[in-house]
């Protein structure tokens, strides 16, 4: 079996779900979503020793070959190393969701269904080998985590985090989007392998830094990048189990892996690698900063996932300038980016089950309220410790490992003499080394001042104990992870972070063996990072002891100022603006809405005529003008006048017919008896149903009618008349192409076995149109009998008031 | 309606077939000469308005005893199908196939899925404008 389809095994696994939630009311519905993730992790495990060999694997499916656009699963050491984060980290918060929703309590059924989804489009983002289908899955994670976040629809504060990263991370994917058609252009291809090949046919395409800008605003809100992670603290009304997923080890990581993907593209590129490596930077400093001002435990975490996020866009950032330079030291960078991923993903998913295991045994995430919780949750204390601590890059955790990494590539970046890194690169390492203390800063500060000090009994709402046993296999699952990766780096270096290095720079290594790099947690007293560590550790350990003498800086920015301040400033104000102006022209009267449609159709029509030039008169083609025309457009402008003239309504109905009527005589003199033929029935019909509904009709009122508002409506039917005369005139004089009627008669026979051309248009060559053309009168005539039912139902109801 | 009108009504009675019937000619003409399931229809409709002012709406639901809302339901599936029938023999969607037959009373008869199609328009319309027809007629 093609193995592409294993992307939509999530998916297909929801549709199962609802009929489970309703019937097995026994069991919990998680278990039988847990099979998914773990069948496919397992599954995708099996590619490892292929990948990590230097093969692929593909697998496609054509969807709209005639466009390029195509399912693929292209499965190299990029794409494995995040399916097997999406499916691993899956299935543990999978288990670890089954012991924190209560089946009584919660609505599994929609919770897992959005969960499923989710994880299909996250496969196929990480999956996807053309661009149009990975935008495709790329706005399908901002919807389904749009349902995640707001899962707790009756909560404020739920739908707001919903909406808030719903608007933020589709308008990035919407830019995004016109980057991939920019390259689709330039390359002739959507495929981002074939790309790759063909970079140096279209690298020096003037719009080829507006593509990389394009999607790099699409990765930056997707990894909540500086200025747009705001999203992120306010996606934390998501039940635990889904930011633990989607915020520590999926969906925010899918801004890294475009940022990866597309390296190889756009690394010539100084804007891209400046972009990457600066906001990268700059996003590191930023959360890890704001982390300690935060009080919630999710909002900590939130901060510090933007800091890591930060972090590792920074390396992705070094990692491109490997492109430039023969020198070594860069290749460590992107090899660091990819190290330093899998253990965020593992350590922050830990993290944040601690966060839920408290909120849920403590009834409070406020971590002024808790603290001495250690002797009571020693489980949780010691995964938390573990996370935490890797965190902030200690031994002997994982953490530290790729924060060495790290450190040795922001120093090497001054090294660098192209793109004036020579003179501004020195602040790299300056800018990473506070950050790093801060990170220090926060994660101490969420490990002990949660699980140290002194208990708080009285502020906690629920007397607090360990949790079930079943909560805490994943995250100690998790915890034991980070240790494991300490001692055994070069192993998941070997397997895993070598394969996707390769892969993210196909055209500096032959095969994944090249890209490794030895990692060792002991480099010897005369390395730079090893002192820019004990730096972090002296200085974090004085700022974390002094906190509360320096907290009072957070207060000096006021929160209208924020970037919060703006993102609610600018929603509010367009609502605003958008309501003002639809309210002034939604009158509520349809003449106005008519004035509005003709004016502008007039107008419109008569400007562009003149202004293109199209008008022209041609005199010479004309048929010769016979008297039976002539008194014939008598008839129909005597009787178009009646209409307006007329002071009862029922002679204006019929001055309408006999201008129909003559209309449809027009089409008998001049040979179209398809026309005439339905002109007159519609005509006879028409005014039949006029009389019908004319007893209805309130008695003819002049509508206060002054004499302004009758020059306005002569200005516009006579302007209306004009354009349509216009048009007429012209396109009879410009024939730039052969009509295409001699098309038809020369194949009405052939194609179509017909000899009524139009009747053969109608169902045959554009019957496209008449599909939907009766699909509309369907809507009409339910909607007209929905209206007068609705009428009915009303006037009925009002009866039974009186 | 209101007042029974003799002659009207004993014109309609003949009328009204030879209307329908003109109508049947018209649709399956609709290939070759002027016609189809369009005007077709409107022509059926223009029957039913004709026995409409003639009678009234009670007498004419006893006598068409339908739910025009269901002939659009199934007009608009008829189209619908036909067009999306190609599919099944991997043609692109609306691609028509026409032939000849030789059928035992009407001789050599040329054949389309077309007319399906048509047939489709046809009820759609009728449906269509008879339910506007008789909500409007209706409400009292």
């Amino acid at each position: 079996m093609e193995f592409v389809w294993f992307i939509f095994l999530p998916a297909a696994a929801a549709l199962l779900i609802p009929a489970l939630f309703r019937r097995v009311t026994g069991i919990h519905t998680g278990w039988f979503v847990l099979a998914v993730p773990a069948v496919l992790f397992v599954y995708y495990s099996t590619f490892v020793p292929h990948i990590a060999g230097g093969g692929q694997s593909v697998s496609v499916f054509d969807w709209i070959p005639s466009l390029g656009i195509s399912f693929t699963s292209y499965l190299d050491g990029l794409s494995l190393l995040f399916t097997l984060l999406i499916t691993g980290i899956g299935t543990l918060v999978v288990l670890y969701s089954i012991f924190y929703l209560d089946r009584q309590k919660e609505n599994l059924g929609n919770f897992y269904v959005y969960l499923l989804l989710f994880m299909t489009a996250m496969l196929g983002v990480v999956q996807s080998d053309n661009v149009i289908s990975l935008y495709l899955f790329w706005e399908l994670t901002s919807i389904s985590s749009f349902l995640l976040i707001g899962y707790w629809y009756k909560r404020d504060g739920s739908r707001f985090g919903a909406l808030k990263s719903m608007m933020i991370t589709v308008g990035g994917g919407l830019m995004m989007l016109g980057g991939f058609v920019l390259l689709g252009t330039m390359g002739d291809t959507y495929s981002i392998r074939e790309l790759i090949v063909r970079l140096p046919d279209y690298a020096g395409d003037p719009l080829f830094t507006l593509a990389a800008v394009l999607l790099l605003l699409g990765a930056f809100t997707k990894s909540a990048q500086f200025p747009f992670y705001i999203w992120l603290p306010d996606a934390m009304e998501a039940p635990t189990p889904v930011s633990a997923y989607l915020h520590s080890a999926t969906m925010v990581k899918a801004g890294l892996y475009l940022v990866a993907r597309f390296t190889p593209i756009f690394a010539d590129s100084s804007v891209w690698i400046w972009l990457v490596s600066g906001i990268g930077l700059l996003t590191l400093m930023w959360g890890s900063f704001f982390a300690v001002k935060q009080t919630d435990l999710k909002g900590i975490l939130a901060f510090s996932t933007v800091s890591q996020l930060g972090l590792i866009m920074s390396l992705l950032g070094a990692g491109a300038i490997a492109y430039h330079t023969d020198d070594k030291m860069f290749r460590i960078a992107m090899f660091a980016a990819i190290f330093h991923l899998v253990n965020h993903a593992v350590f922050k998913g830990s993290l944040f089950m601690v966060a839920g295991i408290i909120d849920h045994e403590t009834g409070t995430r406020d971590i002024r309220k808790l603290g001495g919780l250690m002797s009571l949750m020693p489980i949780s204390f010691s995964v938390a410790f573990i996370g935490g601590l890797s965190m902030a890059g200690l031994p002997p955790f994982g953490g530290f490992l790729s924060k060495e990494l790290f450190l040795e590539s922001m120093v090497n970046l001054k090294n660098f003499d192209l793109f004036s890194f020579d003179t501004w690169g020195v602040l790299f390492p300056v800018i990473a080394w506070i950050a790093s203390v801060f990170t220090f800063v926060y994660s101490f500060y969420f490990v002990f001042n949660t699980f140290a000090g002194k208990r708080k009994a009285d502020k906690l709402p629920k007397q607090p104990h360990e949790a079930p046993a079943g909560m805490l296999v994943s995250p100690v699952i998790l915890a034991v992870g980070v240790i494991v990766i300490f001692f055994i780096p070069n192993v998941v270096g070997k397997w895993l972070v070598a394969p996707a290095v390769a892969a993210a720079q196909p055209q500096l290594y032959s095969s994944p063996a090249a890209a490794e790099v030895h990692v060792a947690a002991w480099h010897g007293f005369e390395s730079v990072p090893l002192w820019l560590t004990v730096g972090v550790i002296v200085f974090g350990s004085v700022l974390f002891a002094s906190i509360p003498k320096w907290r009072a800086v957070y207060a000096l920015q006021p929160e209208k100022l924020s970037l919060n301040g703006l993102y609610n400033g600018i929603m509010s104000a367009s609502e605003r603006g958008m309501n003002k102006l639809s309210r002034s022209y939604m009158t509520g009267v349809i003449r106005t809405y008519l004035i509005y449609m003709f004016a502008f159709l007039s107008v419109m029509t008569i400007v562009i005529l003149f202004a293109k030039g199209a008008f022209r008169l041609d005199m010479d083609s004309l048929s010769p003008i016979t008297l039976f025309a002539v008194m014939n457009a008598i008839v129909a402008i005597l009787g178009a006048g009646m209409v307006i003239m007329s002071k009862n309504r029922i002679s204006a109905i019929i001055a309408l017919g006999a201008v129909g009527y003559s209309v449809a005589l027009f089409f008998v003199l001049f040979k179209a008896p398809d026309l005439a033929l339905t002109q007159l029935v519609i005509e006879t019909i028409s005014v039949a149903l006029f009389l019908l509904a004319f007893r209805h009709l309130p008695a003819m009122k002049t509508h206060g009618e002054t004499k302004q508002n009758k020059v306005v409506n002569a200005v516009i039917a006579g302007s209306v008349g004009l354009a349509m005369t216009l048009v007429a005139i012209s396109a009879h004089s410009n024939k730039l192409i052969d009509s295409i009627s001699q098309f038809y008669k020369d194949t009405v026979h052939t194609e179509a076995g017909g000899g009524n051309i139009v009747n053969v248009i109608l169902v045959d060559y554009r019957g496209f149109d008449t599909l939907f053309e009766i699909a509309v009168l369907s809507i009409a005539g339910i909607a007209v009998l929905g209206m007068i039912r609705l009428r009915l139902a009303g006037k009925g109801s009002d009866d039974e008031k009186k | 309606m209101r007042k029974n009108n003799v002659i009207l009504q004993t014109t309609t009675k003949v009328a009204f077939f030879i209307i329908f019937l003109f109508s049947i000619h018209i649709f399956f003409a609709g290939h070759f000469a002027p016609g189809g399931g369009f005007v077709g229809g409107l022509l059926t409709t223009g029957a039913i308005v004709l026995l409409l002012l003639a009678y009234d709406l009670e007498t004419i639901q006893a006598t068409l005893p339908f739910n025009f809302t269901i002939v659009i339901g199934i007009g608009l599936l008829l189209s619908f199908s036909t067009a999306a029938g190609s599919i099944l023999f991997d043609v692109p969607f609306f691609t028509h196939a026409f032939g000849h037959f030789d059928l035992p009373l009407f001789g050599d008869t040329e054949l389309h899925t077309a007319m399906l199609f048509d047939a489709g328009v046809y009820l759609v319309v009728v449906g269509a404008a008879i339910t506007i027809i008789q909500s409007i007629g209706g409400d009292d």
